[in-house]
């Protein structure tokens, strides 16, 4: 299976790598080329630099081919963005996105995109663990 | 007419200017504070700080009521996608019109479904090429809307329209001829206007008739 990791920030390269642990092919894409350090030195995955929203770039990691793509870079529009080309134009038969917009996060779940919003993952366990419904994770 | 421009750079200030010169109703939005704080000076209350993709800010604006036309034209294109898919999509806003910073992300809007763009970049290129000798084809307006473009074609000397009538001319369906320059004097291209090697035509097309066009006019 083939996996594209768009964004190698903490979340994006930590998903990359247990992608890859399970034996996923897995090609990470970031602007900056520091970013190849996350993954560490045992990486032997793909990995392109450039935007997102490039097509070129989506391409070169091989969206054409991929069974998921993870969009996780520190800009919630660019996600939307790029989640939306990969899920509409590349019709990649699974696309999660992270959004840290609670809003924006309802807004795309409701019109189809699988959207990860850990703010309101953050404030339903904050919440709960006050209340005494749950332990804090 | 209630309006909405989102981003407070030159573009977006002009444009809410322009606007309320004209006795519309415009709220601007601008997420950076120095910016603000000088709009502010101008546009008193009719300028908001805050990020126009975050839905409270919008609502703040008026969004809701609705606006009659969003104008989305920060310096990011991914913001303005965004701008205009809330605006269409979550708060019913009829009239679009974003801004595209790179025309790279061109097809990104007309996938997203924001029809009505602007790109000063390309509108730039689009006058270079007109003032470079040589062209053959040269892109001077996209209609979007109207899916019509405007173009200019020089009469090339071996080209089979050279020294014939325009109503004698086989032009490509969807395709009229608008003008003819010759020695710097424009003329609108009618019936029996005859076109010359090195005259400058323009012409209102469909996109896709281009190649049609350019056999007509340029040599074969």
């Amino acid at each position: 299976m083939n996996a594209i990791v768009v964004g190698c920030g903490r979340v994006g390269s930590s998903v990359a790598r247990r992608l890859a642990r399970e034996g996923w092919q897995v090609t990470a894409v970031d602007e900056t080329e520091a970013a190849l350090t996350r993954l560490g030195e045992d990486w032997s995955g793909g990995f392109v630099v450039g935007h997102g929203m490039d097509l070129k770039v989506l391409r070169a990691a091989g969206i054409e081919e991929a069974d998921a793509v993870i969009v996780a870079t520190d800009g919630d529009n660019t996600n939307i963005v790029v989640a939306q080309v990969a899920q509409r134009q590349f019709e990649v038969p699974r696309v999660v996105v992270r959004l840290l917009d609670p809003n924006r996060a309802d807004f795309y779940e409701a019109r189809g995109l699988n959207v990860v919003c850990p703010t309101k993952t953050a404030i339903e366990t904050l919440t709960d663990a006050v209340l005494g419904e749950r332990t804090p994770v | 007419m209630f309006a909405i421009v989102a981003g407070g750079g030159k573009v977006g200030s002009t444009v809410a200017r322009t606007l309320l010169k004209r006795g519309r109703e415009v709220t601007l939005i601008e997420q950076r504070l120095d910016r603000y704080e000088r709009l502010e000076q101008e546009f008193e209350h009719q300028v908001q700080l805050g990020d126009a993709t975050e839905l409270p800010v919008l609502e703040r604006g008026g969004i809701a009521r609705p606006a009659d036309i969003v104008i989305a034209v920060t310096g990011d294109d991914e913001d303005n996608l965004v701008i205009g898919q809330l605006a269409k999509e979550k708060y019913g806003v009829e009239r679009v019109i974003a801004r595209v910073n790179d025309p790279r992300n061109q097809p990104h809007f007309d996938l997203l479904g924001i029809r009505q763009t602007v790109s000063a970049t390309q509108m730039v290129l689009g006058l270079i090429e007109h003032e470079v000798p040589e062209h053959e084809l040269v892109h001077l307006l996209e209609l979007r809307k109207e899916n019509l473009e405007i173009v200019e074609v020089e009469v090339d000397a071996g080209s089979p329209c050279a020294g014939r009538r325009v109503e004698e001319l086989s032009l490509p369906e969807s395709t009229r001829l608008i003008s003819v320059m010759r020695n710097g004097k424009a003329e609108i291209a009618v019936g029996n206007t005859k076109l010359e090697p090195g005259d400058q035509v323009l012409a209102i097309l469909e996109p896709g008739r281009e190649d049609e066009l350019k056999r007509l006019l340029l040599r074969t």
